[in-house]
């Protein structure tokens, strides 16, 4: 309850990755990652989290920029959301990580956001950023999954004791566009597709990644096969600005001869991973694009939902966005 | 009547500070020796405190000391404490520590241990009327302003007698009519049977309540936010204990209050017990969260209303009951307002009002701009539009049919009082004329792939204006006016717009006007607080009697001097010149210095009896420095003062994602004359914001089991953005002159934010073909929910939901 009064910690601003690997092996779980800021500093005002060390990556040269190479388009893990957003090559190649970068939070929180802590953030349900002892915070109860709780942004897939849901906005695009994450440690270097980057609950409760104390990501690569791609992102808030996704939607296709000849599609806000649509992808693959795909695509999107007491609503919504994506890539 | 400055616009002196950032506001003052001080606050509902143990946080370096409830007055519930042992909701104040800096309060607090019993709490007003249902507080469930605590239930035959959906009706705690409703509904071609919601809220202003004082010499200087400055004034003295003349209170600027900083509130007296217990300055600053838990809120409503209609539209019987959750303490009379409100804007040819305002173990509850009107507006407008639509009627003719003109009444309390003016048609017809209605109401409907439009009217009241307030001003010997007010810069300029009445009657130039104002010591006049749309109104009258008094010394002090009696003078150009001989003059400079030689009522030595005692204070400590005008507002007032809004909105509504974008936004203002144009245009579109908010997505939400709310930040609590909001926003003003103000002028700042609340919820309405929502605030989840067929969420009665 004694909010909007930060801890006291050290704070580190390491200029080279090996410093800082160095530092978060020094610290374990009492080393906190810090990047723009925008996850962290309402956790640490709240008091809900206290680490001992603060290790601040932005001074790290070679966690920035967006560079092409022959794998794709590299974006370092620094790159701010308003960066990524008027980045003429993401633009031109992968509009929809433009466009969803666009769309979180508000242009303030976009200069200072990176994309590495877009997708890397912890979830927004409120009772486990109440402070509550949730399972998620280590306890043994989820709060928000009771007869009367109220959880209208809450998940309505692979819910496991946890109901929370990503709150990313360019977690979904780089699922549609199986991008790769790259993470590094002091053992060395991993690379992840992004579907596997994000975990649920069933795998580990505390975090929402694959990152571990330790470990930094340090740059996303989005694979050539999909630049150019015919896709759309969509997100539903209930603000223009500066508000978390009730439902998002990207999807990436390659349409040829008028037939979809290959599509990925992923929701947020719905899961707490991204959501593949595979259902949606399957129906889609070899047929030609019209009111029919849209209708049949649009009718298993939500196949599996089970709904909490206030999140009914995000079924219509999935339908609803998978056949607008179909309609406006 | 022609004015000089009535209805131009200008510059008000302080507008530069606050652009520049040169504007202290409460928080940026320091003292010699100043420490910050944080609260404990209550992490359950309600509970009782068994135990509070500091000795490990005063141990610590920098920490000062510990304010407890035992260490300031004890106020019983459902007053409101200052600190309390009793805490009623989440984030009550429990105690204070204080320390260097905040930092080490903030770890002060965490070493402190509270030990707290729980005790029975509830969200839900039904839930605590059910007979066995929980109560608020220990003694009962029930009460308000004149409304004694006591412990009230239903039967469960009242719950059960109550249709699927419906407010129950079990006995009411006040009640109120007029006419022969039975009649009334005899006569009714349809009648119309509504059970609605409408959400508490905060009121999100910019600057939270950040508070200093200290004790100095005997007297206690206070720094605070407030909207008001001589209305707080003696409520904050007598709630330190002191009496006014120990007492300086610094007001100077105020980030935002719209209702939740009207006077003085209890946290305000935190830091001068504080200081007065460790002697030292002691600063609290007020964080976003405290803001929403102990920033109060405004009152949500259950409520019912029963609504005949003759076949012409024309409203022939009322019969509205409403349930107010009313926070853990008096609160405010919203409630009471719905009643007020629904007589005046629909005229009913008869009405039934009751009422229970419930304690409930959420935040604190008091005025929000326009408390419980503009709920009103919002959940009873798309009720009239559903009449209409039964009745085969045009929207804007349903309205005008009802809407008052001079001959139209207040009846709230069962009286039907005469309102001193209104223009609500005229402000229909011209709405409906600017905004095109007769055009715009054939695109509704029209579908655009999934897009649909909507169109809405709405319409607002509040009351506008008081009287018996005093007014102060002094023409020193350089010839500058200065016009004493105590009314507040709650950020409307209503402050310096009702000043302009004053000049205007002196025929001053504006730039020899200096305004007195935002600190005790400069002697400030008793003023009604700068609350309920009253300023331009009962502050236009204060300012025009102390000028009238003015003037009428200058001509006097002319004769004296000049020859011949008042009556052959004239005032012109800042000079008192004789009406036959314009070569005999003297200016206001001389007549000034001739007014501290005469002395007596000439420089204010010698004062009215009926002048309230903060005034004749106040007249007494500038007395000798000018010539001073100075009088108590005894102008002839009968009747209700209101201030009127009509608000005209176009929507387009995305039926598969329950998104929609405002195209066009309208108010039309009934206000009487209009003093500032630029000042008046704020008003309305910044309140039209804040409706749209109330419409689409602000309220608390409180998870029922826990009594923990889901939206202590502002993300969460989602006020309009600017990009939320059309940037095609206009405004109108009837601006015809009340009779009963000097000048013409009445408030306005609370109904436009109902206006456009209403007009955004018709317009949704309208785009989803008449569907009925019966709740406030629209979610997007509702929209969506609506627009494919589904059932909502939430039980019709269910409140706090998200």
């Amino acid at each position: 309850m004694n909010r909007d009064m930060m801890s006291s910690f050290e704070l580190f601003q390491p200029t080279t990755l090996g410093d800082a690997l160095e530092l978060l092996d020094q610290y374990e779980e009492k080393g906190w990652v810090y990047a723009g800021g925008k996850d962290s500093l309402d956790w640490f005002k709240d008091r809900v989290k206290k680490p001992e060390a603060l290790i601040d990556i932005t001074g790290i040269q070679e966690l920035g920029g967006i560079r092409e190479t022959a794998q794709g388009l590299e974006i370092g893990a620094l790159v701010t959301l308003s960066a990524l957003e008027s980045n003429a090559l993401v633009k031109q190649q992968y509009p929809i990580l433009a466009q969803a970068a666009g769309r979180v939070a508000s242009p303030q929180i976009r200069h200072a956001a990176t994309i590495g802590g877009n997708i890397s953030q912890d979830t927004r349900c409120w009772y486990y950023r109440y402070g509550l002892p949730c399972y998620r915070a280590g306890g043994n109860t989820c709060y928000a999954d009771t007869p009367e709780g109220m959880n209208r942004e809450h998940c309505l897939f692979e819910a496991d004791r946890c109901v929370a849901v990503t709150p990313s906005d360019t977690a979904p695009v780089l699922v549609a566009l199986d991008a790769r994450m790259v993470v590094r440690n002091s053992d060395g270097e991993k690379t992840y597709p992004a579907e596997e980057f994000f975990i649920g609950p069933d795998v580990d409760i505390t975090r929402m990644t694959v990152m571990q104390p330790g470990d930094i990501l340090t740059k996303i690569i989005l694979p050539k096969e999909w630049a150019g791609a015919r896709s759309y992102f969509e997100k539903v808030a209930d603000r223009q600005t500066w508000d978390f996704a009730l439902v998002n939607i990207a999807m990436a296709m390659v349409v040829s001869g008028g037939k979809v000849q290959k599509v990925r599609v992923a929701c947020g806000g719905v899961q707490c991973t991204p959501r593949r649509l595979t259902g949606v992808e399957d129906i889609m693959t070899g047929e030609a694009l019209g009111s029919d795909l849209e209708e049949m695509a649009g009718s298993v999107a939500s196949r599996g939902a089970k709904t909490l007491n206030y999140n009914h609503f995000k079924i219509p919504l999935m339908e609803n966005l998978v056949k607008r994506a179909i309609r406006n890539a | 009547m022609a004015f000089n400055l009535i209805g131009k616009d200008f510059t008000p002196a302080d507008i530069e500070a606050k652009v520049t950032g040169q504007a202290k506001y409460s928080e940026d003052f320091r003292a010699e020796g100043m420490v910050f001080a944080k609260l404990y606050l209550s992490p359950m509902p309600h509970a009782k405190v068994q135990k509070i143990d500091a000795s490990e946080a005063l141990k610590m370096k920098g920490v000062i000391g510990v304010l407890t409830a035992d260490d300031v007055p004890e106020i019983n519930a459902p007053g409101s404490p200052i600190l309390t042992n009793e805490p009623t909701y989440v984030g009550a104040p429990i105690l204070a520590v204080a320390a260097v800096d905040e930092a080490t309060a903030a770890d002060a607090l965490d070493k402190i241990k509270v030990k707290l019993r729980p005790l029975p709490f509830v969200t839900d007003p039904l839930e605590s009327l059910y007979p066995g249902g929980p109560n608020a507080i220990e003694k009962g469930n029930v009460a308000a302003r004149g409304v004694d605590l006591q412990e009230h239930k239903w039967s469960a035959k009242d719950f059960a007698k109550a249709g699927e959906g419906q407010l129950p009706e079990g006995k009411p705690v006040e009640e109120w009519a007029f006419g022969d409703v039975e009649k009334g509904f005899k006569d009714a071609k349809i009648v119309l049977d509504e059970t609605f919601v409408t959400a508490t809220g905060s009121h999100h202003s910019m600057e939270p309540r950040s508070c200093m004082a200290y004790w100095q010499n005997g007297k206690c200087y206070v720094h605070g936010s407030v909207q008001s400055s001589s209305f707080t004034f003696p409520f904050l003295a007598k709630a330190l204990g002191i009496k006014p003349n120990e007492l300086v209170f610094i007001s100077e600027f105020c980030g935002g209050g719209f209702g939740s900083k009207a006077a003085y509130y209890p946290v305000m007296a935190i830091p001068a017990y504080f200081s007065k217990k460790i002697n030292r300055p002691v600063m609290l600053r007020i964080s976003r969260a405290e803001e929403y838990y102990l920033g109060s809120a405004r009152a949500g409503f259950q409520a019912r209303v029963k609504i005949g209609f003759k076949a012409d539209g024309r409203v022939c019987a009322v019969d509205a009951y409403v349930i107010q959750a009313n926070g853990p303490t008096t609160g405010f009379w919203d409630y009471q307002n719905l009643g007020s409100a629904i007589s005046v804007v629909y005229q009913p040819e008869s009405m039934r009002w009751r009422g229970v305002p419930v304690l409930t173990n959420t935040p604190p509850q008091g005025a929000m701009r326009g408390p419980g009107e503009n709920q009103t507006a919002a959940a009873m407008e798309p009720i009239i539009d559903k009449a209409a639509r039964q009745l085969g009627l045009d929207r804007l003719a349903i309205r005008r049919i009802n809407a008052p003109d001079n001959s139209g009444t207040y009846g709230g309390g069962g009286k039907q009082v005469p309102l001193t003016s209104a223009y609500l048609k005229d402000a229909l017809d011209m709405g409906a004329k600017a905004f095109n209605w007769e055009e715009k109401k054939k695109l509704s409907g029209t579908r655009k792939g999934s897009k649909v439009i909507g169109v809405g009217i709405g319409q607002a009241f509040h009351t506008a204006g008081a009287n018996g307030f005093d007014g102060l001003l002094r023409i020193l010997p350089n010839g500058k006016l200065h016009i004493h007010t105590g009314v507040g810069n709650l950020g409307t300029y209503s402050y310096a717009g009702t000043a302009r009445i004053a000049a205007e009657v002196l025929g001053y130039n504006w730039d020899n006007v200096i305004i007195e104002r935002g600190d005790s010591r400069k002697g400030l006049p008793w003023n009604l607080g700068q609350f309920g749309s009253n300023t331009s109104f009962t502050m236009a009258r204060t300012n025009y009697v102390a000028a009238v008094d003015a003037k009428q010394k200058l001509l006097e002090i002319a004769a004296m001097d000049l020859g011949g009696s008042p009556d052959d003078y004239d005032l012109s150009n800042e000079k008192v010149v004789s009406k036959s001989s314009s070569s005999k003059s003297m200016t206001f400079a001389q007549a000034a210095q001739r007014a501290i030689e005469l002395g007596g009522k000439f420089s204010g030595k010698e004062l009215p009896e009926d002048l309230n005692p903060m005034t004749k204070g106040s007249a007494s400590a500038v007395a000798g420095s000018g010539l001073v005008g100075v009088a108590k507002d005894n102008l002839k007032k009968e009747g209700v003062v209101p201030a009127l809004c009509a608000g005209f909105a176009m929507i387009e509504l995305d039926t598969e994602t329950g998104q929609y974008e405002i195209l066009e936004y309208l108010t039309v203002a009934d206000c009487g004359t209009v003093i500032h144009p630029t000042g008046l245009g704020a008003q309305l579109n910044g309140a039209a914001v804040m409706g749209f908010g109330m419409t689409s997505t602000e309220h608390h939400v409180y998870d029922p089991k826990l009594g923990i709310p889901a939206t202590r930040a502002l993300y969460q609590q989602k006020p309009m953005t600017y990009v939320d909001v059309p940037s095609d926003m206009s405004w109108l003003a009837v601006d015809k002159a009340d009779p009963q103000s000097p000048m013409g002028t009445r408030g306005i700042g609370e109904p436009p934010l109902g206006s456009a609340a209403s007009a955004l919820a018709c317009a949704i309405s309208d785009a989803l073909g008449g569907h009925m929502f019966n709740r406030i605030p629209i979610s997007s989840d509702m929209i969506v929910n609506a627009a494919s067929g589904r059932a909502q969420s939430h039980k019709p009665l269910q409140v706090n939901t998200q």
